[in-house]
C-alpha cells in the first residue's frame, strides 16, 4: 500500500520562491524605467525652463518695440543632449515677434516668469515646451511677452531606455541568482524534515523507541503524535508478551505437578496398559512444558531485543555450562555432545540471556531431530570481527526448507512429524540474533545432518 | 545718422527679402547660377545636386562618382545659400542631395524636419561613418563634407616698406590704424547683410572676440568695400584695387593662388583664432530619389570621395587631426546655436550694429 502523493514540498517551495522572484524583477524594472523618466524629465524640463527665463529676461524693450538677441549658447546647450531639435516663438500681446509662429501656444497664460512645461506634437515630432511670460513696458504701455522654447526629447528617451535596459539585464540577474539561493533555501528549509525522515526510516522493525531527534517547532505535533502512536504499539506488544509469558507460567506450574502425580502413578501401578498410558501421558506433559517454555523464551527474546542493554558475554563458558546441562538428555539418546576447543574465552557483546536462548534452542533441536548414537558438535571460533558458533549434527536436515519459513513463529519443517515441537525454536534463535545486530544460517552440513552458523560481533579490542 | 538709418532701413529689407522672410507665399521659384549635367545622355537614373560650390571646383568629384557608378548621371546646380534654403524650404524643389558652406541655413532645414535621416549602414558602408568626428556632423541629418577656414588675404603690395605681415587681429587693426592713407578704400570683406556666409563669419567672430568689434570699426572708418562673394574679392585684389580682404573662404584663396600670377595674394591664418567652415551635406525630405542623394553622400564621406575633394576639387577634406594639431583652427560649431542668429530679430540687431560701425562720421 503506498500514500497517495501530494506535489514536492521543494518543487513548490523553489517554485514559489521563484515566482516572488520574477515577480520583483519586474517591479524593480517597472520602477526604474519609470523613475528614470521622471527624473530624466525633471532635470531637462528645469534646464529648459531656466534656457527659457533666461531668454524672456534678456529681451528689453526699445523704441518702437522689443529687442531680441538671442544667445547660441543657450541652443547649443539645450541641444546638446542626444542632438536635440529646437524650436521657439516670442509673442507680444496676440502678435508673434520672432521664431516659429505655428509653434502650440499653452492652454493658458503661465504665471510670470515661472514656466509652463508642456508636450506636444509638433511638424514630423513630439517637443517638450518652456512657456514663459512677462511683461514688458513698450511705448509707456505694459505687454505681455511670451517665449516659448520646445526641444525634442530623443536624448531623453535614450537614456530612459538605457536605463530601463540595465534594469531589465539587473532584474534578469536577480532571477538568475534567486534560482540557486532558492534552491538552498528549499534544502535548508527541508533538512529537518529529511533528518527527522531518516531517524524513522533507519529503524529495525523491532525498535519501538520514542523519536528524539531534534525538531522544529512545526514538526513537534507530528513527532508527539508518532511517539503516542509508537508508545501505543510499545504497550500493545509489552501487554501481549507479558500476557504469553504469564500464560506460559501459569501453565507450566500445573503441569510439573501433573507429571508429579502422573510418576507416582506410573510407579504404583502394576497394570502394563495402564502404566503405558501413564508414560504416554507423561511424554505430552513434557511436551507441553517444553513449548510453554519456549513461549516464555519467545516472550523473554522479544522483550529483552526490545530494551536493548547489551554487554559483554564470555562465550566459551557460556556454551561449556548448556553443554553440561544437555548431558543427561543427550545420553538418553547415547549421543555425544563435544565443544571444539574445549575451553576458550571468546568475548562478545551481546546480552548473555539471548545467546543462552539460541543456544539452547540450537542444541536442543540437533538432540531433538538427531538418531541414536550420533554426535553433536559445538564450535567456536573468531572471524573477520566476528564470534562464529557453529552447531553441527547428524539428523535429518531440513529437507530443502527455506529459512524465512523455519523461522516464521509456529512454522516447522515438511519432515518432522513424528517429533513434537512448537515451531517456536527457530524464530526464537533468529530473533535474538537480530535483535544483537549478529546473524543466523542454516545450512546443510556434508555427508549429512544440519549446520546451523551464528555469528556476533566480537568485543571491541 | 539719418543717412545711416536709412541705408540700414534699405539694406534689411533687401534682406528679407533675399531670405523670404517677409514675403514668403509669394515666392518665385529661385535662381541658378549655373548648371551642368554630368554622365552619358541616356543615364538611367539622374543624380540632382544643389550646391553653392562652383562647377569647375567640385566636377572633379562628379566625374570620380560617375567612374565608379557609370550608368548614373548627375544633374548639378549652382545657386546662392540662401536660394538654396528657400528653394528647399518654401518650394519643395526636387533636389537627391543639398551641398551647402551656410552651415547656419543647413542647420535650420534639418532642424525643421527637412532633411532625411540616413541609414547608418549606408554612411558606415561608405567607410567614413566610423571615423567621421563627432562634430563633423548633426544627427544623421547634416554631414560635413569639407572643411575650409577663413582666411586673411593680404596683396603684395599691402605689406611694401618691409611692414610684418599682421599675425593676429590685434596686428591687424595696428596695422589698419597706423597705414590708413595706404588702406583707405582698399579693404574688402563679405557684406553680412546679403552675404549668408559673410553674416555667418561676422557673428562667429563676434562670439569669438571682441576685437571684432575694433576691427569693424576701424574697417568701417577706412571705407570698408563690401562684396557678396569671394570670387570678387580675389579678383579685385589680383587687379590691385584692393590690397586686403578679411574674412575669405580659404579654399577660393587657394585656388586663386594656384593659378600662380604675378599679384598672387599672401594667404593669412591669423592666430588668435581663425574660423573654420564646415561644407555641408543633407538629402532633404522633398528628394525624389533619396537613395541616389545617400549614395553620393557616401562616396563623398569615403576615402576615395575625400581624397578627390581634397586633391582634385582643392577643398580641404574632413581631417578629425586638424583640430588638435592646429591650435588657432576654430570650427563653427554644427549644432542648433546656430539657429539664434538667423532669428530675424537677432539678425536686425546685430545688423544695425555692424551698420554702425561702418557708418563712421
Amino acid at each position: 500500500m503506498t500514500a497517495r502523493r501530494a506535489p514536492s514540498l521543494r518543487r513548490r517551495l523553489v517554485v514559489q520562491l521563484l515566482a516572488l522572484a520574477a515577480v520583483l524583477a519586474v517591479l524593480l524594472f517597472a520602477a526604474v524605467r519609470f523613475s528614470a523618466e521622471r527624473a530624466s524629465e525633471a532635470t531637462l524640463d528645469a534646464i529648459l525652463g531656466a534656457a527659457t527665463i533666461a531668454m524672456a529676461e534678456e529681451i528689453r524693450s526699445a523704441e518702437g518695440g522689443a529687442v531680441i538677441d538671442l544667445s547660441p549658447g543657450t541652443f547649443s546647450m539645450l541641444a546638446a543632449m542626444g542632438d536635440e531639435r529646437i524650436f521657439y516663438r516670442v509673442n507680444l500681446g496676440a502678435a508673434t515677434l520672432t521664431g516659429y509662429d505655428d509653434l502650440p501656444l499653452p492652454e493658458a497664460v503661465p504665471a510670470a516668469l515661472a514656466p509652463m512645461f508642456y508636450s506636444t506634437p509638433y511638424r514630423d515630432t513630439q517637443v517638450r515646451i518652456a512657456a514663459v511670460s512677462r511683461s514688458l513696458r513698450i511705448d509707456n504701455r505694459p505687454a505681455t511677452l511670451l517665449v516659448l522654447v520646445g526641444q525634442t526629447r530623443a536624448g531623453q528617451s535614450a537614456i530612459a531606455q538605457g536605463l530601463a535596459n540595465r534594469a531589465a539585464a539587473v532584474g534578469l540577474v536577480v532571477f538568475l541568482l534567486a534560482v540557486p539561493l532558492s534552491l538552498l533555501a528549499a534544502d535548508n528549509l527541508l533538512r529537518p524534515i529529511a533528518r527527522l525522515a531518516a531517524a524513522v526510516g533507519r529503524r529495525g522493525p523491532h525498535d519501538l523507541r520514542p523519536v528524539r531527534a531534534a525538531t522544529p517547532a512545526e514538526l513537534v505535533p507530528l513527532v508527539v503524535a508518532l511517539n503516542s502512536f509508537i508508545a501505543r504499539l510499545r504497550g500493545t506488544l509489552a501487554q501481549t508478551e507479558t500476557f504469553i509469558a504469564e500464560a506460559a507460567h501459569h501453565i507450566r506450574t500445573p503441569l510439573a505437578v501433573m507429571r508429579t502425580e502422573a510418576e507416582m502413578a506410573l510407579h504404583h501401578s502394576g497394570d502394563e496398559a495402564t502404566r503405558a498410558r501413564l508414560r504416554r501421558l507423561i511424554r505430552a506433559v513434557d511436551d507441553s512444558a517444553r513449548s510453554a517454555g519456549q513461549l516464555l523464551d519467545h516472550a523473554t527474546v522479544l522483550y529483552r531485543a526490545d530494551q536493548q542493554t547489551p554487554a559483554e558475554v564470555e562465550l566459551g563458558a557460556l556454551a561449556l555450562a548448556l553443554i553440561e546441562r544437555f548431558r543427561p538428555t543427550a545420553e538418553m539418546k547415547d549421543m555425544r555432545l563435544t565443544l571444539v576447543p574445549a575451553a576458550v574465552a571468546l568475548w562478545v557483546h551481546g546480552d548473555a540471556v539471548l545467546i543462552e536462548a539460541a543456544l539452547r534452542n540450537l542444541i536442543d533441536n540437533a538432540i531433538k531431530y538427531s538418531p541414536a548414537e550420533t554426535e553433536v558438535t559445538l564450535t567456536l571460533a573468531a572471524q573477520a570481527g566476528q564470534a562464529v558458533i557453529r552447531c553441527r549434527d547428524h539428523g535429518r536436515g531440513v529437507a530443502g526448507a527455506r529459512l524465512e519459513a523455519l523461522t516464521s513463529r509456529f512454522q516447522r519443517g515438511p519432515n518432522v512429524g513424528d517429533v513434537a515441537g512448537s515451531g517456536l525454536g527457530l524464530t526464537i534463535v533468529s530473533e535474538a540474533m537480530a535483535a544483537m545486530g549478529g546473524d543466523f544460517a542454516l545450512d546443510a552440513a556434508e555427508g549429512e545432518g544440519t549446520c546451523a552458523t551464528l555469528s556476533l560481533p566480537l568485543r571491541a579490542a | 545718422m539719418r543717412h545711416a538709418v536709412a541705408a540700414l532701413a534699405r539694406r534689411l529689407s533687401a534682406a528679407a527679402v533675399v531670405l523670404g522672410l517677409a514675403l514668403p507665399t509669394i515666392a518665385p521659384a529661385f535662381e541658378i547660377e549655373a548648371e551642368q549635367r554630368f554622365g552619358p545622355a541616356g543615364a538611367g537614373a539622374r543624380i540632382e545636386v544643389l550646391s553653392t560650390t562652383d562647377i569647375a571646383i567640385f566636377a572633379p568629384v562628379i566625374e570620380g562618382f560617375l567612374r565608379r557608378n557609370p550608368a548614373l548621371g548627375v544633374h548639378y546646380v549652382v545657386a546662392s545659400s540662401q536660394e538654396i534654403y528657400q528653394a528647399i524650404a518654401t518650394e519643395g524643389a526636387a533636389f537627391d542631395l543639398v551641398i551647402s558652406s551656410a552651415m547656419d541655413l543647413q542647420m535650420k532645414l534639418a532642424n525643421d524636419g527637412l532633411a532625411r535621416a540616413l541609414p547608418p549602414d549606408q554612411i558606415a558602408g561608405a567607410g567614413a561613418g566610423a571615423s567621421l568626428p563627432d562634430w563633423a556632423h548633426w544627427r544623421d541629418l547634416v554631414f560635413a563634407v569639407a572643411q575650409e577656414p577663413v582666411v586673411l588675404l593680404l596683396s603684395p603690395q599691402a605689406l611694401a616698406g618691409g611692414l610684418a605681415a599682421p599675425r593676429s587681429r590685434r596686428d591687424l587693426i595696428a596695422l589698419l590704424r597706423d597705414h590708413p592713407e595706404r588702406f583707405r578704400g582698399r579693404i574688402g570683406s563679405y557684406d553680412p547683410v546679403i552675404s549668408g556666409a559673410g553674416y555667418l563669419f561676422a557673428v562667429q567672430d563676434a562670439r569669438m572676440s571682441d576685437s571684432f568689434w575694433r576691427l569693424a570699426e576701424v574697417m568701417g572708418r577706412l571705407d570698408l568695400k563690401l562684396y557678396c562673394c569671394s570670387g570678387d574679392m580675389i579678383a579685385d585684389i589680383r587687379a590691385g584695387r584692393l590690397l586686403l580682404a578679411y574674412n575669405v573662404l580659404g579654399s577660393y584663396a587657394l585656388a586663386g593662388r594656384d593659378a600662380g600670377a604675378e599679384g598672387a595674394p599672401a594667404v593669412i591664418e591669423l592666430e588668435d583664432f581663425t574660423l573654420t567652415l564646415l561644407r555641408t551635406a543633407l538629402v532633404p525630405q522633398s528628394a525624389p530619389d533619396p537613395t541616389a542623394g545617400v549614395q553620393l553622400l557616401g562616396f563623398l564621406l569615403s576615402p576615395e570621395g575625400q581624397r578627390l575633394i581634397g586633391e582634385a576639387a582643392g577643398l580641404p577634406p574632413i581631417d578629425a587631426e586638424a583640430f588638435a594639431a592646429h591650435p588657432h583652427l576654430r570650427p563653427i560649431r554644427l549644432d542648433p546655436g546656430l539657429l539664434a542668429h538667423l532669428d530675424r530679430m537677432t539678425r536686425a540687431r546685430f545688423l544695425g550694429e555692424w551698420q554702425a560701425a561702418m557708418d563712421q562720421p
